[in-house]
């Protein structure tokens, strides 16, 4: 059994940074969940992120927007730790992290859905949402204890359109894989859970069910990260936005900011006349 | 929330509300799981046995049947090693020369010049199968070298190595096996009381696990099968275990009395048992599912791919190893003309009419049993009517196609509904 404290003490390494929490950066830092701070990533020559700015608070969605190469991608992989950031600085709770690797991310709580799913078809929703961490009884597989406490983890999300929960993953629709995938995150006590694309594949109706899903998250406190394309989804969905533009953060804040066309403009031209004057009559 | 999510029968898709209207094939559904490639084997298996029957009726007589398991025995074990790296999608074709090469080994040395205690001749031979198969595995993927090509180049090589040891013992290319101990994993029998008890025994104990895991399932307000399957099944196990000590226990020598169940019988069912509980029970047997079926996800969620899949060659080495001495016991000797090529061949044959796939991810041991049995019964059975080697051929090959056709339009019609 891992535990997470064990894993969590090396990612928080005290070496060289031994400010208190919070002390000599923003309010924004102390009170959100993840704040990033100054991310950049390079590939060699080329510019992948340049100073990252965004929060992302508990118990909210934040929607990430972007055109296909806006650096959507790399962003979350730095926060989700396939990547290292080149420079910039990562704060989970207020205190500055460093994560080198999934493990890492995933011993602070953050977990990464991703378009794939990364789901065996030939095992049962019970068998995935355990991989990689059963519940043993003197050696043996407690296929009784897990069994319950995946129906619970998925009555707990209101995810009640699957027969059993001893039915093939591959037997499942593209809602209720999303669905399981997230519940696998879910029952990982993860507080951050990172979602690419999670409505990408889906029909009208699969695509309510996830959105619902989302939003039972954050009810939950837990705080969503979610990359999307599509509009629609973001605006019934999200409580926050970021706009990426090639490879840096141009527009961020609450979702009351922005309408559809605004949102557009940012994606495509990286600046909007009408989110500026908003933001500037709200101050 | 007051419903259970599985008592809700979900309105997504239209063929759930068909399976719904006929709750009756719902319930077999989930009787087996899928696993209903089994049934339409079972059949085929009955129409074999009811075919040699009517041409000759020394089929059924105890005497050939006692051989016909016997036969099966070495098909069932050499199948069992084979599903180890099925599982995975992988494939040892060396298995059938390394089986014969960890029996040649074993032969050599309690008998020839060494006269070494049998159970350390049994224990190095295998070891060497074990390590065998562990560097095939290592080549597999430390190199990234496909099993197949690993694996046939080890089907030429260790087939090498078996001649060149066999023939320099100077004993005309047959090692006889002159070790009491060893001759009798085959021709040992347990006494008849011992036989009954055994099988009788084994029966309660089976079912005395099912009706636990069944009441521990209710008492955690699981959904369980209904009591009728649970009843049928205890039924069905203590009609095999009395048809065979019958069977066993009939007089089957028409000069004396040799009586009981071979040894050989207890050794397939106890690796049959560590095999199934390995994969069922334990998070390695999950783990080689989880690889199987996507090593990817497996990989991402923290498991040692790698670890494992060196486990599984090394376990399909140790059960070869054991498929050779029971060979090497069957015929009283190792030669050199071992057809390894054409046995690892049967074992692939016999897991895939059982039911496993080649593709990785689906499978089970009971497969090897199933398979073994009935490819030893088309052997045994062909032989018996006086048929030509030929003709065997041509019919396991069609059984072969057969099984896997029925086994894939069973799996089409099963997919659409889940």
């Amino acid at each position: 059994m891992e535990s997470t404290s064990e894993l969590a003490d090396p990612v928080r390494s005290g070496s060289g940074h031994d400010e208190p929490a919070g002390s000599g950066v923003d309010s924004s830092v102390s009170q959100s969940l993840l704040s990033l701070r100054g991310i950049s990533k390079n590939f060699g020559p080329v510019q992948a992120l340049q100073d990252c700015d965004l929060d992302v608070p508990a118990g909210e969605v934040t929607a990430l927007l972007g055109d296909n190469g806006a650096g959507k991608s790399t962003f979350i992989k730095c926060i989700s730790g396939i990547y290292a950031p080149s420079a910039g600085k990562m704060y989970w709770r207020g205190a500055e992290v460093h994560v080198h690797s999934p493990r890492d991310a995933a011993a602070l709580g953050i977990a990464t859905v991703y378009q794939d799913l990364a789901l065996c078809d030939n095992l049962d929703i019970v068998q995935n949402m355990y991989l990689g961490r059963e519940e043993t009884k003197i050696g043996m597989l407690d296929e009784i204890k897990m069994e319950v406490a995946t129906k619970q983890t998925l009555m707990d999300l209101s995810v009640t359109t699957v027969q059993s929960v001893r039915q093939l993953v591959g037997s499942l629709s593209g809602g209720q894989r999303q669905a399981v995938a997230v519940a696998r995150a879910v029952m990982r006590d993860s507080q951050l859970v990172i979602m690419d694309e999670p409505t990408a594949a889906l029909g009208v109706t699969q695509t309510k069910l996830v959105l619902e899903l989302i939003r039972t998250l954050a009810s939950k406190g837990i705080a969503v990260l979610v990359i999307s394309h599509n509009l629609t989804d973001v605006f019934t969905v999200a409580d926050r936005i970021a706009v990426m533009h090639l490879g840096t953060i141009v527009s961020h804040g609450p979702i009351a900011n922005y309408d559809t066309t605004s949102a557009v403009e940012l994606i495509t031209t990286g600046e909007s006349s009408r989110v500026a004057s908003r933001l500037a009559s709200s101050l | 929330m007051s419903v259970l999510p599985d008592e809700l029968s979900a309105n997504v898709d239209h063929d759930d509300q068909a399976v719904a209207k006929r709750p009756y094939i719902q319930q077999l559904r989930k009787i087996y799981q899928g696993d209903t490639g089994l049934i339409p084997i079972i059949i085929g298996l009955v129409c074999l046995v009811i075919y040699f029957q009517a041409r000759n009726s020394i089929f059924l007589s105890s005497g050939n049947l006692t051989n016909l398991f016997i036969q099966s025995t070495a098909f069932i074990l050499l199948s069992m090693a084979e599903i180890w790296l099925l599982l995975l999608g992988e494939i040892d074709l060396s298995l059938g020369f390394v089986s014969g090469l960890g029996a040649a080994v074993t032969v050599i040395l309690v008998d020839t010049k060494y006269h070494w205690a049998w159970y350390l001749a049994v224990l190095v031979g295998l070891a060497i199968t074990t390590a065998i198969g562990a560097m095939s595995g290592f080549l597999v993927i430390r190199l990234r070298l496909p099993s197949f090509i690993v694996t046939l180049a080890g089907l030429l090589g260790y087939q090498g190595v078996l001649i060149y040891l066999v023939d320099r013992q100077g004993t005309g290319g047959v090692v006889p096996l002159q070790n009491s101990v060893i001759r009798n994993f085959v021709y040992g029998d347990f006494t008849p009381i011992a036989t009954w008890i055994f099988l009788v025994a084994l029966a309660v104990l089976f079912s005395i696990f099912m009706l636990r895991s069944e009441r521990r399932r209710r008492s955690s307000g699981l959904q369980s099968r209904p009591h009728w399957v649970t009843i049928l099944k205890i039924v069905l196990l203590a009609a095999v275990a009395v048809f065979l000590a019958i069977v066993f226990n009939t007089n089957r020598s028409t000069f004396t009395v040799i009586r009981g169940m071979p040894f050989a019988i207890p050794i397939v069912m106890a690796m049959l048992g560590a095999g199934s509980f390995v994969l069922i029970k334990t998070k390695a047997g999950r783990y080689l599912y989880a690889i199987g079926g996507n090593s990817e996800a497996a990989r991402r969620s923290g498991v040692n791919i790698n670890r494992f899949r060196l486990m599984a060659f090394a376990f399909g080495g140790l059960t070869a190893g054991i498929s050779g001495l029971l060979y090497a016991s069957n015929l009283g000797g190792i030669s050199d003309g071992i057809d390894g090529g054409n046995l690892v061949l049967y074992a692939v044959a016999g897991a895939v009419i059982g039911g496993t796939s080649l593709f990785g991810g689906r499978g089970k041991m009971v497969h090897a049993l199933v398979g073994g049995v009935i490819i030893a019964t088309i052997y045994n059975g062909m032989a018996l009517i006086g048929m030509s080697a030929a003709t065997q051929y041509i019919a396991t090959g069609l059984v072969l196609v057969a099984a896997v056709a029925i086994d894939s339009v069973a799996r089409r019609g099963s997919t659409v509904t889940g």
